[in-house]
């Protein structure tokens, strides 16, 4: 059961859905109903085989190739997506849905309470990578496609489009996961949970319950995107882009104004950012990726999470990128090839750190083209 | 079809239909390409350069980027039929343990080498006096991926001592195939396929094996 919320009159665009679900959850609760934000791309095939879903990453949306609705911005991924891109609007039905618990229209703390008609706030149920996968694939039932030509996603997106080989391995004929894990380290968690407590510190957070009055943590929220936004570089990155260079300015003020360009750049990441974005979505995803372990799941054992796969499987990682390091996805290739999956894996060379997949990447787009060009000749 | 260096087309030749192969060091893939599309082989390959990664997976190919001394425990023990190391033995650290591997995951390992007794490579030591550089083995002593040069002879001791099957031997001078005869002296280049000798009983090697097995994740 569902019906249509609203709809933008260009086609694909701004679709929203109010599935009833029942979504079991992870936490042991259960969330009903489940609203979920979409963009859609291409046309589907008559018999449903050209369906490739996008999975985004933390602070990315739905709109992964159509205009940003609050900042006007193109799509966060027109070089993989788009006519006669590897991910081919002319010739797949590209989906992409905004998370639960984010803040772009999908179910989240923000939206609204059933039972108290008020804003869920910190009552929102905490969420794992896995209920974000269950819930898109009610929106595929929606949208009735059985099965995904491709499941594509980079970092949280790569946990996601994992997720999906392990828990609908049948509805996935092929994945590909760009530096991503299998599991958050100690080192991720940490990052991440000095961003929830810039978040939690901020005096106008109030335990989450800010949205009555339009006040919200902004100043909490920017300083845990300043954070996060440095393990997305490199430091070769940071030394290219900035070095130590000056902000329109000749000398030090010795004072504590942004004199470092260094410094103006992650502050203007950290005020924009705040614009789009809700706190205590900030606070959910983040802690979603945090309990993500998929070998966890499966006794200890990743490559138990493909046994018998028939999915295809391409990973790539890129060698600056120091937040999910090459390391962490050859521990998900070495246990593909324990579980005798058909894996594809390959470290791309680039300056800018975990962002390189956001980037503009020949290779990568290389590498991704063929990739789904040959499942589609078999 | 472009067509396949001669030692590869030996392995294309006799490799069976729909088998199960693991092609080490496969570069971008020709082989594993040409067995896919004239075999029906469902062919993994694993290759250390990342140009030639990208290049077979744009093929639609299953390869992984990784290094043939690090990455071959993840695979299981006889998960393929076939285990094919071209070209690649010489540059490997430790090319015994590599063997080993090889016949460890696949029931059989076709093995292709360089022959560094051929008489062109002894020619070039015993009157120029400097490392040889010659066709199969274009580098210079100082930026040689080759560091385990290896002559026909040798292999055949390795898979005497090793106590290995050799089930079939192919020799090339000039990417034609030549005789056995003085194959030691006269081939540039020779493939052997090799499968492990079957004792009975429980070897100290396949208990090491069980150890390694439950190690891995």
């Amino acid at each position: 059961m569902s019906e249509i919320i609203n709809e933008d009159t260009r086609f694909g665009l701004d679709k929203k859905v109010r599935l009833l679900g029942p979504l079991p959850l992870d936490s042991g609760g259960e969330l009903t109903p489940v609203e979920i934000a979409y963009e859609t791309y291409g046309t589907l095939s008559a018999d449903a085989s050209n369906a490739i879903l996008i999975c985004h990453a933390l602070t990315m949306d739905q709109y992964v190739a159509s205009q940003h609705p609050l900042t006007g911005k193109g799509g966060w991924w027109t070089d993989m997506v788009g006519p006669g891109k590897p991910v081919d609007t002319e010739r797949h039905f590209i989906i992409c849905a905004n998370v639960i618990g984010s803040c772009l229209g999908s179910s989240g703390p923000a939206t609204i309470n059933p039972a108290t008609e008020q804003p869920w706030g910190m009552d929102f149920p905490v969420l794992t990578i896995a209920d974000m996968v269950r819930a898109q694939a009610l929106l595929l039932d929606h949208l009735g496609i059985e099965c995904l030509h491709a499941v594509i996603g980079g970092s949280m997106g790569g946990m996601q489009a994992i997720s999906w080989t392990a828990l609908y391995p049948e509805r996935v004929k092929s994945a590909v996961i760009i530096a991503s894990a299998a599991r958050h380290s100690a080192q991720n968690i940490a990052f991440h949970e000095v961003g929830r407590q810039a978040i939690m510190a901020d005096p106008r957070w109030r335990g989450g319950a800010y949205y009555a009055d339009d006040d919200p943590p902004s100043s909490g929220l920017a300083v845990a995107r300043m954070a996060a936004h440095i393990t997305y570089l490199s430091e070769a990155g940071l030394t290219e882009k900035f070095g130590r260079r000056l902000q329109d300015r000749d000398s030090k003020t010795f004072g504590f104004d942004a004199d470092f360009q260094v410094e103006s750049y992650l502050r203007h990441q950290g005020i924009s950012f705040v614009d789009r974005f809700d706190a205590n979505s900030y606070l959910y995803i983040t802690r979603a990726m945090d309990y993500f372990d998929l070998a966890e799941a499966h006794g200890g054992t990743l490559a138990h999470a493909f046994k018998g796969s028939k999915t295809r499987f391409c990973l790539i990682s890129f060698d600056t990128d120091w937040l999910y390091p090459t390391s962490e996805s050859r521990t998900i290739v070495h246990a593909l090839n324990a579980a005798g999956a058909a894996a594809s894996f390959v470290e791309l060379s680039s300056a800018f750190g975990h962002d390189s997949f956001l980037l503009k990447n020949p290779e990568m787009n290389r590498i991704v083209d063929g990739f789904l060009k040959a499942g589609e000749s078999t | 079809m472009s067509k396949l260096r001669p030692d590869l087309q030996i392995i294309a030749d006799n490799i069976n239909p729909n088998a199960r192969v693991l092609d080490i060091g496969c570069g971008d893939g020709a082989l594993m390409a040409a067995l896919r599309d004239q075999k029906k082989v469902d062919a993994r390959g694993l290759e250390i350069e990342p140009a030639n990664v990208a290049s077979a997976v744009s093929k639609g190919l299953s390869v992984v980027q990784g290094d043939a001394d690090t990455d071959l425990s993840a695979y299981p023990d006889g998960s393929f039929d076939y285990a094919i190391l071209s070209q690649t033995l010489q540059t490997t650290h430790r090319p015994d343990v590599i063997i080993d591997e090889l016949l460890r995951i696949g029931k059989q390992a076709f093995v292709s080498f360089p022959n560094f007794a051929h008489w062109r490579v002894r020619m070039s030591l015993l009157i120029g006096g400097r490392m040889p550089v010659t066709r199969l083995l274009p580098q210079t002593w100082y930026n040689t991926p080759n560091i385990h040069h290896v002559t026909i002879d040798d292999f055949r001791a390795l898979v005497r001592d090793g106590k290995l099957e050799q089930e079939g031997e192919w020799f090339l001078s000039g990417d034609k195939q030549t005789g056995r005869a003085m194959a030691n002296l006269l081939a540039e280049h020779a493939v052997f396929l090799l499968r492990r000798q079957i004792v009975p009983g429980l070897s100290q090697r396949d208990e090491d094996q069980k150890w390694r097995m439950t190690m891995n994740f």
